[in-house]
C-alpha cells in the first residue's frame, strides 16, 4: 500500500510536483499558501530530481519565468493567492495566446483589494471566465481535499500538454491550509531532452539544422490570422468542453433537492445533505470538480427531477449564474454564500434551504 | 464514531504540534482525519488554535462551531470555546494562566497543570504532550502504541531521540490529570 | 583598371556579406534605424560561435518585436519589459543554452525596471543586448525614461522639463553596483569602427554567459531618425553631439578583466 503522509493542502502541491516530474517552480510569497514555495525550498529538489526552484521579484516576474520555462517545453508551475493571482493574469493571457501548457495553483482569500487572508471562493468569475484580456480559458481544476491538490498537480500538467493551454488548481484557504493523509503514488522522473523534442516538438530549445525556428508568440497584427488563430481555440475549447468534464454526485438519485458546491463549499454540503436526509429531505449534491468546462449537461439534467437547486459559494454569488445558465428556468435556483473569510456552517444553510424551500 | 476538536492557546504552547500528533496517531489506527489551523496574523505571538477531527467515515466540513472536546491553555480561548462544547462533551484545561475557571455542569471537564508535568519530566518543551495525555486519560480514542507511532511520524527523524521524552510527558499527563466535573 | 562584375563576385574576393543567420525576410524598420545593425551583429556573433542550434532569444515589445522575423534562432515574443523573466527561467531550466533578451529602453528601463534589476541582482547567467534611442519608437516617438533634457517627444512638446517629466535613467551606471552582473558596455554602431567594436563586445556577452559569472549587459546607444525627426545623417551627428554626453561610450564593468 502507498504510504499515507498527513499534510497541508499546500505541502501536498509541492511534494506532487516533485514527485511528478515537474521541472520548475516560479512563485513570490502571499498568505494563504506560502506553504508551496517553503516546502520545496525545505525539500531542495534541485539537489534529486534537478527541479528549478526560484523565488521571483514578484507575480508578475512569476509568471512570465512562467511563460519562459513552458516555452522550453518544461513542466513548470506557479502558485499564488486572489490578489497576486490578479497580477498574475496579463501572464495567462499571454500563455493561453502562445498556446503554452501549465499549471497555475490560486489558494483563495477574501477581497476585493487586499481583503482578508481567510478563506475565500471568490476568484470564481475572474479565473473561470477569464482573469486577463482575450478570448481564452483556462482549464479549472477544484480541489477539495489535500489528497485533491496531491493528485491535481499530475492531472492538470496532463490536461495542459495535452490541450496547449494553461490549467488552474482552484482551491482556497481551507484547502491549502487543512491537513490531512495524503496517498503518494510511485515517483515519475522529470522528462528527458528527448521526451521533450517528442512532446513539444514547438518549444524554444535551440534550432538545430534542419528544422524552422520555433518562435512562441501570441502577437498577430493581421485581423484575418488573428480571427483564424481565435477560431483555433475555439475549436479547441469545443474539443475540451466535450471531453473533459468531472464532477461528483452524492445521494442525487432520489433527490428532490440538488447542492451545487465546489471545494471546500462542496464538503460542508455533504454534511448539509446528511442533515437533511435525516430528516426524511431527501437532499443531494452535485460537485462540479472541474469548473471549465462546467458540468452544464449534467445540472441540465437535474434540473427536471428536482423541485429546486441552490448554489453554496463562499462568495456573493458568482457560479450561480452557471448553474442558472444550465437549468435555464426549468427549476427555481437559490444562493446562498457567505464573504470576507466567514465560512457557513452546515446548520447554517439548513436554515437558509428550507428558507428559500418554504419548508420552515 | 466521530470526534471534534478544538484545541486552543497561545502560539508558542505547542498547540499545532500537538493536534499533529493526535492526528497522526489517529491515521496509525486507519482513521479519516482533518487539521485546520487559524492561520496568518493571529498566530504571531497571539492565540493559535487547531480544529482536529477524527472519524470511522470520510470527513465532510472540517470547519465545525460545537465540539466533542476542547482543550484549552489561556483565559482568551476559555472565553471563545468553553460555549462550544456540546452537551455531554469534555472540556480539558490548564488552570495556569486562567483567571476564571470553567463553570458549565453539563459538560465534563477535567484540568491538568501541564507546566508542572513537564517540569517532573525535566523539560519544558513537552508542556502539550502532559496536555495530549490528560486528554487521553479523558478521552482514549486512539491506543497508547499508535500514539507512540504518531509521535515516529510528527517528530522530525534528527529528533528522534526525543521520542521517550515525549511519552514520559504524555504518562504524566494521563496520571495527573484531574477531574473536575462529571455528567 | 577596372574589373568585372563577375570577378567582383568571386568568392575569394568577397569582403562582406548577409550573415546566413539573417533572414531573408524585408526588415520593417525605418531607413536609419540601428536596429538593422544590431541584428546583423547578433546574427553574426551566433553564427560564428556556432551556436545556433543552442541559442535561445527573447524579444521584447517594442519596434524589435518582430526581432523573430529576422534572425534564425528559437525565439520567445515576451509581454512588455517582461523578457528578463523569461530569459531567467529559459537559462534555469536549459543551462547549456546561450539565452538573450533583446530590448528597447521603453521595454527595459520603463515598465520591465524591476524584471531587469532582480535579474541582475540575482546574477542570471544571461546576455541582455539593451537598445537605447531615448524614445519610444513603435507607438511614435513618445518620451522613455532615457530621454534627455530639453529633448522633443511627442509627449514631451516643449522639450523634457525635469520639473515635469524627471531625469533620464542611466541603466548600465546602475546596475554596475550590482554583484550579480559581470559585464557591462556601451557601444554603439553609428560607424563601421564602433560597430566592430559593439560585435566584440556582443561576443564577449555570449561568451560570459557560459562561464557562470554573472549576467552582461550591452548596451547600444542608438538613433531613432524617425521619432527624432532627422535624417538618418542628422540622427547620428546629433547622438554624438548629445547623446554620448550623458550615455558615454566604452566598458563600465568587467570582472575577468579588473574592472
Amino acid at each position: 500500500m502507498a504510504e499515507k503522509i498527513l499534510m497541508k493542502g499546500n505541502e501536498a502541491i509541492a511534494i506532487s510536483a516533485i514527485r511528478n516530474g515537474v521541472d520548475g517552480y516560479f512563485g513570490y510569497p502571499i498568505t494563504p499558501q506560502s506553504e508551496v514555495m517553503e516546502t520545496l525550498m525545505k525539500e531542495k529538489p534541485w539537489e534529486t530530481t534537478g527541479m528549478v526552484v526560484l523565488q521571483a521579484e514578484s507575480e508578475t516576474s512569476s509568471i512570465n519565468m512562467i511563460y519562459g520555462g513552458a516555452s522550453c517545453g518544461k513542466k513548470v508551475m506557479t502558485s499564488s493567492s486572489s490578489p497576486g493571482i490578479s497580477l498574475m493574469c496579463e501572464g495567462i493571457s499571454y500563455i493561453a495566446g502562445a498556446e503554452l501548457p501549465c499549471v497555475v495553483v490560486d489558494v483563495m482569500r477574501g477581497g476585493p483589494g487586499l481583503g482578508t487572508i481567510q478563506p475565500s471562493q471568490s476568484d470564481y468569475n475572474q479565473i473561470v471566465k477569464g482573469g486577463g484580456h482575450g478570448d481564452y480559458h483556462n482549464i479549472v481544476l477544484a480541489p477539495a481535499s489535500a489528497q485533491d491538490m496531491y493528485d491535481f498537480v499530475d492531472w492538470g500538467f496532463d490536461l495542459a500538454f495535452k490541450y496547449r493551454t494553461p490549467v488552474v488548481i482552484l482551491a482556497d484557504g481551507i484547502i491549502g491550509q487543512m491537513m490531512e493523509k495524503v496517498e503518494m503514488h510511485p515517483m515519475k522522473p522529470r522528462r528527458t531532452d528527448a521526451e521533450i523534442l517528442e512532446a513539444a516538438p514547438w518549444s524554444t530549445t535551440g534550432k538545430p539544422a534542419g528544422r524552422e525556428r520555433n518562435i512562441i508568440t501570441s502577437l498577430s497584427l493581421d485581423a484575418d490570422i488573428q480571427e483564424r488563430f481565435n477560431r483555433k481555440l475555439k475549436g479547441k475549447y469545443e474539443i475540451i468542453e466535450e471531453n473533459e468534464v468531472k464532477f461528483s454526485e452524492y445521494m442525487t438519485e432520489d433527490a428532490e433537492y440538488v447542492f451545487v458546491a465546489f471545494g471546500c463549499s462542496s464538503r460542508i454540503c455533504e454534511a448539509v445533505v446528511d442533515e437533511l436526509r435525516a430528516e426524511g429531505i431527501k437532499a443531494g449534491l452535485l460537485r462540479p470538480i472541474t469548473l471549465y468546462p462546467f458540468p452544464f449537461k449534467e445540472i441540465e439534467r437535474l434540473s427536471k427531477q428536482v423541485k429546486s437547486m441552490m448554489s453554496i459559494e463562499l462568495n456573493l454569488g458568482q457560479m450561480v449564474h452557471d448553474v442558472r445558465l444550465a437549468v435555464n428556468g426549468t427549476c427555481p435556483v437559490g444562493f446562498y454564500g457567505r464573504q470576507g473569510g466567514n465560512i457557513y456552517t452546515p446548520e447554517e444553510i439548513v436554515a437558509e434551504f428550507k428558507k428559500f424551500n418554504g419548508l420552515a | 464514531m466521530k470526534e471534534e476538536i478544538i484545541i486552543a492557546g497561545f502560539g508558542g504552547q505547542g498547540v499545532l504540534s500537538m493536534g499533529k500528533i493526535l492526528a497522526y496517531s489517529a491515521i496509525m489506527q486507519d482513521m479519516e482525519v482533518t487539521w485546520m489551523p487559524s492561520y496568518g496574523p493571529e498566530m504571531r505571538g497571539g492565540t493559535a488554535n487547531v480544529c482536529v477531527i477524527l472519524s470511522d467515515r470520510k470527513i465532510g466540513s472540517p470547519i465545525v462551531t460545537k465540539y466533542d472536546t476542547a482543550i484549552i491553555l489561556n483565559q482568551q480561548s476559555m472565553d471563545k470555546f468553553e460555549k462550544t462544547v456540546k452537551p455531554g462533551g469534555w472540556l480539558v484545561y490548564d488552570p495556569s494562566g486562567i483567571t476564571s475557571h470553567p463553570t458549565r455542569t453539563d459538560i465534563n471537564i477535567c484540568r491538568i497543570n501541564a507546566i508542572e508535568g513537564a517540569a517532573r519530566v525535566g523539560n519544558a518543551k513537552v508542556y502539550n504532550m502532559v496536555v495530549l495525555g490528560a486528554f487521553l486519560k479523558a478521552k482514549p480514542i486512539v491506543s497508547l502504541e499508535n500514539v507512540e507511532k504518531g509521535l515516529g511520524k510528527s517528530i522530525p527523524a534528527r529528533y528522534g531521540s526525543m521520542i521517550p521524552l515525549n511519552k514520559a510527558a504524555i504518562m504524566d499527563g494521563m496520571e495527573n490529570v484531574e477531574i473536575v466535573n462529571r455528567v | 583598371m577596372s574589373i568585372s562584375i563577375e570577378e567582383i563576385k568571386k568568392p575569394e574576393n568577397r569582403i562582406y556579406g548577409k550573415p546566413s543567420l539573417l533572414t531573408d525576410n524585408v526588415m520593417h524598420y525605418c531607413p536609419g534605424c540601428s536596429h538593422g545593425t544590431v541584428h546583423k551583429l547578433v546574427a553574426e556573433v551566433i553564427e560564428e560561435m556556432g551556436i545556433q542550434d543552442k541559442t535561445v532569444g527573447i524579444c521584447p515589445v517594442g519596434c524589435s518585436v518582430f526581432a523573430y522575423n529576422y534572425i534564425d534562432i528559437d525565439w520567445q515574443e515576451a509581454a512588455h519589459g517582461r523578457a528578463p523573466a523569461l530569459a531567467t527561467a529559459t537559462k534555469r531550466l536549459c543551462p547549456d543554452k546561450y539565452v538573450f533578451t533583446y530590448q528597447g529602453d521603453g521595454d527595459l528601463a520603463s515598465i520591465g525596471t524591476a524584471e531587469i534589476i532582480h535579474a541582475c541582482g540575482r546574477g542570471e547567467n544571461i546576455v541582455v543586448i539593451f537598445i537605447n534611442n531615448g524614445i519610444y519608437g513603435m507607438t511614435g516617438g513618445q518620451m522613455a525614461p532615457t530621454t534627455l533634457i530639453g529633448m522633443k517627444t511627442s509627449t514631451t512638446p516643449y522639450g523634457r522639463d525635469p520639473k515635469l517629466n524627471g531625469f533620464p535613467l542611466v541603466i548600465a551606471d546602475m546596475i554596475a553596483h550590482l554583484d550579480g552582473t559581470a559585464y557591462i558596455t556601451r557601444q554603439s554602431v553609428h560607424t563601421a569602427p564602433a560597430a566592430r567594436k559593439a560585435k566584440n563586445a556582443i561576443r564577449k556577452a555570449f561568451e560570459y554567459s557560459q562561464k557562470g559569472i554573472g549576467l552582461s549587459f550591452v548596451e547600444i546607444v542608438s538613433t531613432c531618425n524617425s521619432g527624432w525627426k532627422l535624417s538618418p545623417v542628422d540622427a547620428n551627428r546629433w547622438m554624438v553631439e548629445n547623446m554620448f554626453k550623458k550615455y558615454p561610450i566604452g566598458d563600465i564593468k568587467d570582472v575577468l578583466n579588473g574592472k
